[in-house]
């Protein structure tokens, strides 16, 4: 995956701040929101949830601009974007 | 069931949920049943955000499905009155609730190989009449709940279960199919695009008429085990790299488009629907018996 430009903490809208809600329980570990966000916020973990899948980890939450792609694209409803 | 005071109102009572949408679900029911990366998921999701967006009481919805992992979209999940039919057949008792209870929105999710498939039929039949129905037709290209067959709709050559050599048969444009029938509204989208697809779906149920979405979806393991295709965002990415749209798509030949995938609008009518008329000659004939 090609690495975007600028530094990988720096904010590109800075009005609202988001937060990211991963639900554990939920996630089936099937990486479409990794792969597929705009801003490479998410990235691969270690951490297994209880069913034995891997959770996505929020490795650059100051880069969200809340387009709520994850969560649409999210089969398993686990991802949720709150404005704050 | 009769609430007593004491207990908090079901309005209420996903205040601190974690998902927006989780209040048109039902909680009990999740997490689903859907395989890793299935993309039914995401059009429960689209569908629930077109309802959302609509402010659409779930009250007023009832949700007709066939049989297939498709149809497992508004039954169990989906917190609306639901029928859950027999293979084939979900447009016909659709047509049933409608004609009965006119005031409802009756809304139609199953898989291709339902609705295209063995209900083919029933589908040209309720796009000519013009039955003021929603009936969303989620595409995963093959039969996957029994294990991965041939369905209408798998692309030519495409390996599957039972074409293991390859598939010889052109497939069926459902979407075209119900646009020539005299649908009032067609359009296709796929699980990649689901922010316009969330918008058709909101369109299409607002819609009076027959109208007809065709959800392209990802079935990463029945087609996708012997496509060598196994996961997900493998088959996003397909759609996102073989995706038209319909506007450029009129500018190419049919020899272009074989292996891509058109995505828009396909057609848009306001023609007279079913139900008003039969409800008009029913109370002119009882008139005139007077």
């Amino acid at each position: 995956m090609a690495k975007l430009p600028g530094d990988p903490g720096k904010k590109l809208k800075a009005e609202d701040s988001q937060v990211i809600r991963i639900d554990e329980d939920y996630c089936k570990g099937c990486s479409i929101c990794i792969d597929f966000c705009p801003l490479e916020v998410l990235s691969e973990s270690d951490q297994i949830n209880r069913k034995g899948y891997y959770v996505p980890k929020i490795s650059r939450e100051q880069r969200c601009i809340g387009c709520r792609f994850c969560e649409l694209l999210c089969p398993e409803f686990a991802i949720t974007i709150k404005n704050e | 069931m009769k609430l007593s005071q004491t207990e908090t109102p079901p309005e209420d009572c996903c205040e601190d949920s974690n998902h927006r949408l989780h209040k048109y679900l039902r909680q009990e029911t999740l997490p689903t049943t859907f395989c890793v990366g299935c993309g039914c998921g995401t059009v429960l999701g689209a569908f629930a955000q077109a309802v959302d967006e609509l402010s659409l009481p779930p009250e007023e919805i009832v949700m007709v499905t066939g049989i297939g992992c498709s149809s497992w979209i508004p039954s169990p999940y989906f917190k609306a009155d639901t029928l859950h039919t027999t293979h084939g057949r979900a447009l016909a008792f659709a047509t049933g609730v409608k004609v009965m209870l006119p005031r409802m929105k009756v809304i139609v999710i199953a898989g291709d190989g339902d609705i295209a498939g063995i209900g083919g039929n029933h589908l040209i039949h309720a796009a000519r009449r013009n039955i003021d129905l929603t009936v969303f037709m989620v595409n995963n290209w093959n039969y996957g709940m029994t294990g991965g067959q041939m369905s209408p709709t798998t692309p030519q050559g495409a390996l599957t279960t039972t074409s293991p050599y390859h598939n010889v048969e052109p497939p069926l444009k459902a979407a075209e199919l119900v646009a020539a029938a005299g649908a009032n509204y067609v359009s296709r989208w796929t699980t990649y695009h689901v922010f316009p697809l969330a918008e058709a779906m909101q369109y299409a149920i607002s819609k009076k008429g027959f109208s007809f979405v065709e959800i392209i979806a990802q079935c990463p393991v029945s087609y996708g085990k012997m496509v060598n295709m196994r996961s997900g965002s493998d088959f996003l990415n397909l759609y996102r790299d073989t995706s038209i749209r319909i506007e450029q798509a009129r500018e190419l030949s049919e020899e272009e488009l074989v292996d891509k995938i058109v995505v828009g609008k396909l057609v848009e009518r306001d023609a007279e629907e079913y139900v008003t008329k039969l409800y008009q000659v029913n109370s002119e004939q009882s008139a005139h018996k007077e």
